[in-house]
């Protein structure tokens, strides 16, 4: 028996080798979360010119990014700008830009930030409070403004903003012999229409993303803030118990139930709706703009076209403010350059590019009037009344647990597991549990 | 059937025994020092990293504190009572992927070891198909069975249904067994290979000049030999599976309590900057798989005390062993494995 010890020992010794990965994994990160959020940012000082890096998601435009940072790399050759492209999911970018802050890397200078993190990194001090003066000027959407602030300071200058808009397909509606519907019974409507013909008896009516994500956060928000709803008050207080909040989730809900909104849309994010859309399966799909380039890309101008959401019992759309912001490492080397990057990266000439290249919607209000602008993207307008009536998601530090809360209560709702009632309710304790 | 044969000399305690012990330590100190910096020490770090909570918020400043609070054992009540509901669907979704793909890759994965070491044509290419889900990264693996499991995907039109697997809970667990299990089994078949061709054909020719036939074979001879090797691999199978962690978070997504393990409480956790609840679940993690992988070396090794010198099979179990033992004759070694021990004991 002499040699079963040796392999007993062995066997316990992998078994504690492959458990203690996982404990080891976060351990690193707890070290240094303690000493982080020191000093730097309420002092910034903008100095310190070099070679900086700008660092956003992945760049679905086939090297657009690219193509505009080589001109800047032209202008200022002892400023190189380099691409440090992250992830394409939001969770990943945010979990690498925080890894970094935390690491007190030097490696990124210029960040792209979904402004609902904004709050959560001026609150770290991962990023530093920027000059409104050399930023800010009249023509910059007031709404889009707002993101960027934290306590009243500006810690993420806007680049690119975002809000719902409605896609639908034309050649069907036509076909049908329906106006495009500004309420929603008369997207109702139009779906029944279109059903009634033959080979679209299976249509799916109105799409989403409705997947257990944080688009779910954003659609859901939308029928909530529509009926006059609210998550938080403006003293921070939570709000969400309302019946205006369970009317409106209500009227989501009766949509899934009704056969209205696709079951399908229940693991629906931006490219399996998008896909549904363009292969002649979904009537109405409500997107983000930048999906713009591609849906005319697949289906070209006949056969799709753009409208605002619609009312719901008389009360105007509200939909959900997307977008993204620039902010300033606070452990940037060459702060100065990342300044004169972002204000050029948000001038009117980069606004104008990011939208002729990518679809963005530029956070300028001039680019939506533009003659030039109004013939190549005629949705333009649309967009802009969207933007007006839109809302911010909650600016709360931990966004991500208010976004996982509101998830975990919306989708048993939206899947008709529990009552309109019961998941407000849900959702009312949960967020009081966070604030 | 030469069973019985080899007699342990548990009573040799001389002077060269002793020079090899000291051998021995010498050789491990270099392990031991790796361990204690990548594992021991970061394992109390989690420890002390578990009782401090999340830093506050100054209302006037709105910053972040610095410090983060020493809250005591709070992480863990915590764990239990507030957080309670999802700890336990955690735990049970994680025990039920760890016993579930591993009872299923290892039953597999003996098939394809079968198949594998049978002599017949084309049997390269066999191994290699068979491999091929294991040299797939779980992430990239993740994603294809993303598009399989996807609402128009492969899977649907096969069966020719609409199924959600995604949203459902009982068809998200599925989708993962089985993504699991298609990419870990051949795992468990390569080691079981290994282990399958120590094994003399002798033993065999001799089985069936006795009459037995192919079941008897398979039951009497290969798995009691092959036993030490597949032990090691279902072991190391399980505490993989119970650490299951990047296939459910690509596939399904994060936050799904359908498939939601303790790893993924982990990751949730610390990316909210939770870190102090998150080492709280990645130590209770560890005690889990630190129980389950004790209880199985138990349980595997007095099953082993009690059927292995009846099998008659002592001497194909016993060559691993034999390596690290230069005192013993390699004759009786089956050829194939005898070149080597007698090498390490010249040396």
């Amino acid at each position: 028996m002499a040699s079963r010890l040796p392999r007993r020992r062995f066997i316990q010794g992998s078994a504690v080798v492959a458990a203690l990965s996982a404990a080891a994994a976060c351990s690193g990160g707890g070290s240094n979360s303690s000493g982080t959020s020191a000093s730097a940012a309420s002092t910034a000082d903008f100095t310190g010119t070099g070679p900086i890096t700008w660092v956003q998601g992945k760049d679905n435009s086939d090297g657009k990014v690219q193509e505009r940072i080589d001109e800047w790399n032209e202008l200022y050759p002892d400023e190189k700008v380099t691409l440090i492209e992250l992830s394409a999911e939001a969770d990943q970018q945010r979990q690498s830009l925080i890894n970094n802050a935390q690491t007190q890397s030097d490696a990124y200078d210029v960040i792209s930030i979904d402004n609902v993190w904004v709050a959560e990194f001026a609150a770290n001090q991962w990023v530093v409070p920027l000059p409104e003066d050399d930023l800010k000027n009249d023509d910059i959407v007031e709404s889009v403004w707002q993101t960027g602030l934290y306590m009243d300071r500006l810690y993420g200058m806007p680049f690119a903003t975002d809000s719902s808009i409605m896609f639908y397909r034309k050649d069907f509606l036509e076909e049908a012999g329906v106006e495009v519907p500004t309420t929603w019974d008369e997207v109702k409507s139009a779906i029944d229409a279109v059903r009634a013909l033959p080979g679209h008896e299976k249509i799916g009516g109105f799409g989403g993303q409705f997947a257990k994500y944080e688009g779910l956060t954003c659609c859901a928000s939308e029928f909530i803030n529509t009926a006059g709803g609210s998550f938080y008050d403006d003293e921070g207080n939570v709000t969400i118990n309302s019946p205006e909040a369970i009317a409106g989730l209500q009227v989501l809900i009766d949509g899934f139930k009704d056969g209205y909104i696709p079951k399908e849309a229940l693991e629906w994010k931006e490219e399996d709706g998008r896909n549904a859309f363009e292969s002649g399966d979904l009537l109405f799909y409500r997107q983000w703009p930048y999906q713009y380039a591609n849906n005319m890309a697949a289906l070209g101008e006949e056969k799709f076209g753009v409208a605002a959401l619609p009312t719901i019992e008389g009360k105007d759309f509200v939909p959900t403010l997307g977008g993204h912001n620039c902010g300033i490492s606070a452990y940037s080397k060459n702060k100065a350059t990342a300044l004169k990057f972002v204000q050029w990266w948000t001038s009117q000439e980069s606004e104008k590019y990011a939208l002729e290249t990518q679809t963005l919607a530029p956070i300028l209000g001039s680019l939506y009037e533009d003659s030039e602008m109004l013939e190549q993207f005629p949705y333009l307008p649309t967009l802009r009344e969207s933007l007006d009536s839109a809302k911010g998601r909650p600016k709360a530090v931990s966004y991500g647990d208010v976004t996982a809360a509101i998830q975990d209560a919306l989708y048993p709702a939206v899947q008709q597991q529990v009552t309109a009632e019961e998941a407000i309710s849900n959702l009312e304790t949960a967020l009081k549990a966070l604030s | 059937m030469s069973a019985n044969t080899y007699v342990p000399d548990v009573n040799r305690r001389s002077k060269s025994s002793r020079a090899q012990a000291r051998l021995a330590w010498l050789l491990i100190t270099p392990t031991i020092l790796v361990l204690t910096i990548v594992i021991i020490l970061p394992v109390f770090q989690s420890l002390r990293q578990s009782l401090y909570g999340k830093a506050g918020l100054d209302p006037e400043t709105g910053f972040v504190s610095d410090v983060e609070p020493f809250v005591g054992l709070d992480n863990y009540t915590a764990i239990f009572t507030d957080a309670g509901s999802r700890f336990w669907t955690a735990a049970w979704n994680t025990t039920l992927f760890g016993v579930v793909t591993v009872v299923l890759e290892t039953i597999l994965g003996v098939a394809m070891a079968l198949i594998m070491h049978r002599a017949m044509r084309g049997r390269g290419f066999v191994r290699a198909a068979i491999l091929v889900p294991w040299a797939i990264p779980t992430a990239v693996s993740a994603i294809l069975w993303g598009w399989i499991f996807n609402q128009n995907g492969v899977a649907n039109a096969i069966l020719g249904q609409h199924i959600m697997w995604a949203s459902g809970n009982a068809t998200a667990k599925l989708a993962i067994i089985i993504a699991d299990v298609w990419k870990t089994a051949p795992y468990i078949g390569l080691l079981t290979l290994a282990g399958l061709q120590v094994i003399p054909d002798e033993v065999y020719e001799a089985a069936k000049i006795d009459g037995a036939n192919a079941w008897k074979r398979f039951t009497r001879i290969t798995l009691p030999l092959v036993k030490p090797a597949l032990v090691v691999a279902v072991l190391f199978r399980a505490l993989d599976a119970l650490r299951m962690f990047d296939l459910p978070y690509i596939l399904i997504g994060p936050r799904k309590g359908s498939v939601e393990t303790i790893s993924m409480l982990v990751q949730d956790e610390a990316s909210n900057l939770r870190y102090g609840s998150a080492a709280a679940y990645a130590l209770i993690l560890f005690l889990y798989v630190f129980i389950f992988a004790f209880a199985f070396t138990r349980i595997t090794h007095a099953d082993l005390g009690a059927t292995a010198p009846r099998s008659g099979g002592r001497r194909g179990r016993r060559l691993p062993a034999t390596v690290f033992l230069p005192r013993r004759s390699p004759s009786a070694v089956g050829a194939s494995g005898a070149a080597e021990p007698t090498e390490r004991s010249a040396s």
